[in-house]
C-alpha cells in the first residue's frame, strides 16, 4: 500500500470508484440533455424534473401496484417519456423556430410546476424505497466494500450509453436523425415523418431522464428537490462536453464524476463547486466544449 | 364650568373603564424553509402551528388581533436577512419566529436586534445563538447544539461509544454541533478520530461514508440534519456501515427524518428531541388537530413545530400584559420575567441569555416490530431534567448572562 499526496492509494481507489459511480449518473443525464439539444435546440431544463418523475413512478408503481424494481426500470421511463412526448406536442413544438430561450423559459416553468405539485402533496422529507433483493448486500473488494446495487449502476448506465451513441452515430435511424435537425424540409421531402421522429427523440431524452431517476430511488433520497439538485450540476457537464456532442456527453459525465470524486477527498468542501470551476475554465479556453463542434 | 369640569372628568372615568378592552393589533411572521432539505422540520407544518396558537389565544383573548405571514429563506442567509429587513420595516411584522438553518437565523437575530423587534428561534440548532451571538431581542425556544451534543452524545460514550468519526454539514449548524459534540465526547473519556466537512445539502455520501469506514470509528456522528441525515443513513446501509461493527449518531433526528427512512434503515437510532407527539394526550390531541389542517397525509409535527405554537403563545401572553408588541426588548424582558406555561412543553422559564430552558427526552427509534402504528417512532430512554439538560449559564459566553 502506497500513499498519494498523502491518502493510501486503497482509499483513493475506492473514492475514483465513488467518482465513476456518480459519474454514471451524470453521465445518462447529460446524455438525454444533449440527445436533446442537439436533436431538437431545445434547452431541456426540466430534465431534472423529469428525473425525480421516474423515481416517484417507480415509487407510487411499488406502493399502489406493487410492481417492482427490474419492471419499474421499463414501465417508469415509457410512463414519462409519454408525459414528455405530450408536453412536446403541446408545447415545444411552436418553440424550435424561436430563440433557444423560449424553450429554456418553458422547460423551466415547467420544472417549477411539477416540482411544486410533487412537494405540496408529498413533503420534502423523501420517501422510502428499498435496494431490490437481488442486488442488497455487496463485496469486498480489498480497497473498499462495494455495494451489489452501485456496481449495478455502473454496468447499466455504461451499456445504456454505448446503445444510444450506437443508435443515434451509428444506424440508419441515427442518420436520419442527424439529417433532420440539418435540414428538415430536405428530410420531408424524402417521405420521413420529421414531426414524429422529433417527438420520438424528446420522449426518448425524457425516458433517459426517467430511467436514471428509477436507478436512482433506492439509493437516493426520493425528494421532489432531487431533480433541481442535480439538474446544474449536469448542465455544467454537457456545457463542458459540448452541447450538442453524445460522445461528449458520456465521456465528459463519466471524467468530472471522477474528478468530483478526487475532490471529496482531497478537499471535500469544495465538492459541489469544482465542476463550476471546471467549466468556466473549459468555456474561457474552448467555448464549443471539449468535444463541441464550434459556432 | 364647575359642571361642565365634571362632567368632562365623568366621562373621562368612563372612558377609562374601557382601557381593558383596548385592541393590541400584532403581525407575526413565519420565517422558514419552506421547499427544501428542512421544509419537513419546519415549514408549512410550523405556519399550521402557529395558526393553531393564534387560534386558541384570540379565543381566550378576543382583544388581541393577530396577523400572520410567511416566508422562504431557501436556506440561504442573505435572503433571510433581506426578507427580515423588508418584514419589518415595510411590512410591521413584530415577530419572526421559526427558521431553521442556524446559518439564517444567526443573520436574522443581528437584524432584529438592529430594529428592536423580537425573533423566537424554533427550528435553528447553533447555540451561538445563547452564546457569543445572543442579544437582548432573540429568544432560542426548542432545543440546541449543546443540549443535543450532551444528550446523544454523552449517553453514546457511557455505552461504549468512545471513538468517533464526525462528518459534518459545512456551515454554522454542522459546526456548532461537530464542536459542541467534540466537547461532550472528550469530556466523557472518549476520542475524536477525524471528520469531514461535506456541502449543505449533498446527494450522495458515498465517498464520505468510505472516510467513515477507513477510520474504524466506533461510532459516526452526523452532524447534519434533514434530509442530508437521512441520505447518509440510507446510503450507509448500502455501504455495511452497521454490518461492519459501526453505529451512526444521529446527533440531529426529527420525526420527520424517521418517517421518511422508515423504521427498517433507522431503528435503533439515538437521538435527542424536547417533544415528541405521543408522549402524553395533550400532545396527541394538539396532534390531531395539526394534521387536520396541514391536511397532507401521513405527516407528524415535529418538536421545532410544537415550538412554533409553544413560542408564540407566551409570546402573546407577554404582548397583553404590556399592552404593546412596540418595543422588542420590553416583550423578551417580559417573556423572560413570565415562567412559560403551555399545553406542549408544560412549564418553563427562559433564561437572561434568551435560552428556553425544559426537559429533555433521550429516545431510541424502534423496530418495525415493535411499532404498533403509524407514528410510533421513539420509545423513551431517559428523561433529562431541565437543569441538566441545556448548557450552563455562565459557560456561554455570553455578555447578557453577566448582567
Amino acid at each position: 500500500m502506497f500513499e498519494i499526496f498523502g491518502i493510501p492509494s486503497t482509499a483513493l481507489f475506492g473514492q475514483l470508484l465513488i467518482g465513476l459511480i456518480n459519474g454514471s449518473f451524470y453521465a445518462l443525464l447529460s446524455l438525454g440533455l444533449a440527445v436533446i439539444f442537439g436533436m431538437l435546440n431545445i434547452i431541456n431544463f426540466s430534465h431534472g424534473a423529469q428525473y425525480m418523475m421516474g423515481a416517484f413512478a417507480a415509487y407510487l408503481l411499488l406502493q399502489y401496484s406493487g410492481i417492482g424494481y427490474w419492471p419499474a426500470l421499463i414501465v417508469a421511463p415509457v410512463l414519462v417519456g409519454i408525459t414528455g412526448m405530450i408536453v412536446e406536442r403541446l408545447f415545444l413544438q411552436w418553440l424550435y423556430k424561436l430563440d433557444h430561450l423560449y424553450g429554456l423559459l418553458l422547460t423551466f416553468g415547467l420544472a417549477l410546476i411539477i416540482e411544486g405539485v410533487a412537494r405540496n402533496h408529498y413533503g420534502s422529507a423523501g420517501m422510502p424505497y428499498t435496494v431490490p433483493e437481488s442486488l442488497q448486500g455487496g463485496r469486498n473488494l480489498g480497497f473498499m466494500f462495494l455495494p451489489n446495487y452501485r456496481a449495478w449502476v455502473i454496468v447499466a448506465s455504461l451499456t445504456i450509453c454505448i446503445a444510444t451513441w450506437f443508435v443515434i452515430e451509428r444506424t440508419r435511424l441515427g442518420a436520419y436523425l442527424r439529417a433532420a435537425t440539418e435540414n428538415p424540409s430536405l428530410v420531408r421531402a424524402f417521405g420521413i415523418n420529421v414531426p414524429r421522429m422529433i417527438t420520438l427523440t424528446y420522449g426518448f431524452g425524457v425516458a433517459l431522464a426517467a430511467f436514471a431517476g428509477v436507478m436512482a430511488a433506492p439509493i437516493y433520497n426520493v425528494s421532489p428537490q432531487m431533480g433541481s439538485e442535480l439538474i446544474i450540476v449536469v448542465f455544467a457537464v454537457v456545457v463542458i462536453g459540448g452541447m450538442g456532442s453524445i460522445l461528449g456527453a458520456i465521456v465528459t459525465g463519466f471524467g468530472l464524476g471522477v474528478i468530483e470524486g478526487l475532490t471529496k477527498v482531497f478537499f471535500p468542501e469544495a465538492s459541489n463547486t469544482v465542476i463550476f470551476v471546471i467549466m468556466a475554465i473549459v468555456l474561457l479556453v474552448r467555448p464549443a466544449g471539449l468535444f463541441g463542434r464550434g459556432g | 364650568m364647575k359642571k361642565t369640569l365634571g362632567l368632562a372628568a365623568l366621562a373621562a372615568a368612563l372612558a377609562c373603564g374601557g382601557a381593558n378592552a383596548q385592541q393590541v393589533n400584532v403581525k407575526i411572521g413565519v420565517l422558514s424553509d419552506m421547499s427544501s432539505l428542512y421544509s419537513d422540520i419546519g415549514g408549512a407544518g410550523s405556519v399550521v402551528a402557529a395558526k393553531l396558537a393564534i387560534a386558541d389565544f384570540t379565543k381566550a383573548n378576543p382583544n388581541v388581533k393577530v396577523e400572520l405571514i410567511s416566508g422562504d429563506h431557501q436556506n440561504k442567509p442573505d435572503i433571510g436577512s433581506q426578507l427580515a429587513n423588508q418584514w419589518y420595516d415595510v411590512d410591521k411584522v413584530d415577530l419572526i419566529i421559526d427558521t431553521p438553518n442556524s446559518g439564517v437565523a444567526l443573520a436574522v437575530s443581528q437584524v432584529t436586534a438592529t430594529k428592536n423587534k423580537i425573533f423566537i428561534v424554533s427550528g435553528a440548532a447553533a447555540s451561538d445563538l445563547t452564546g457569543p451571538k445572543c442579544n437582548a431581542n432573540t429568544i432560542h425556544w426548542t432545543y440546541d447544539t449543546w443540549m443535543l451534543a450532551n444528550g446523544t452524545g454523552k449517553a453514546l460514550v457511557k455505552t461504549g461509544g468512545d471513538t468517533w468519526f464526525f462528518l459534518t454539514a459545512d456551515y454554522a449548524f454542522g459546526h456548532a454541533l461537530e464542536r459542541d459534540t467534540m466537547a461532550a465526547v472528550e469530556a466523557n473519556g472518549g476520542k475524536v478520530l477525524g471528520k469531514v466537512r461535506h456541502p449543505l445539502n449533498t446527494n450522495d455520501f458515498s465517498s464520505f461514508l468510505l472516510q467513515a469506514q477507513a477510520s474504524k470509528a466506533k461510532i459516526i456522528g452526523l452532524a447534519n440534519a434533514g434530509g442530508d441525515t437521512i441520505n447518509a443513513i440510507k446510503q450507509g446501509a448500502e455501504f455495511g456501515i452497521v454490518k461492519g461493527g459501526q453505529k451512526f449518531a444521529g446527533l440531529l433526528v426529527f420525526a420527520s427524518d424517521v418517517n421518511a427512512l422508515g423504521l427498517q434503515t433507522a431503528q435503533g437510532l439515538t437521538l435527542t428531541e424536547t417533544w415528541y407527539w405521543d408522549m402524553n394526550d395533550a400532545n396527541r390531541a394538539w396532534t390531531k388537530r395539526w394534521q387536520a389542517e396541514r391536511g397532507a397525509a401521513g405527516k407528524f409535527p415535529t418538536m421545532v413545530q410544537a415550538g412554533v405554537y409553544s413560542g408564540i403563545t407566551h409570546y402573546l401572553k407577554a404582548v397583553v400584559a404590556l399592552k404593546s408588541a412596540a418595543d422588542g426588548k420590553a416583550v423578551v424582558a417580559q417573556m423572560k420575567k413570565t415562567p412559560t406555561d403551555d399545553a406542549l412543553f408544560g412549564k418553563g422559564t427562559i433564561r437572561a441569555d434568551g435560552r428556553k430552558v425544559h426537559d429533555a427526552y433521550l429516545l431510541e427509534v424502534k423496530s418495525p416490530a415493535e411499532s404498533k402504528y403509524p407514528g410510533d417512532f421513539y420509545k423513551v430512554k431517559a428523561t433529562i431534567p431541565a437543569a441538566e439538560a441545556f448548557r450552563p449559564l455562565k459557560d456561554g459566553n455570553c455578555p447578557l448572562a453577566s448582567g
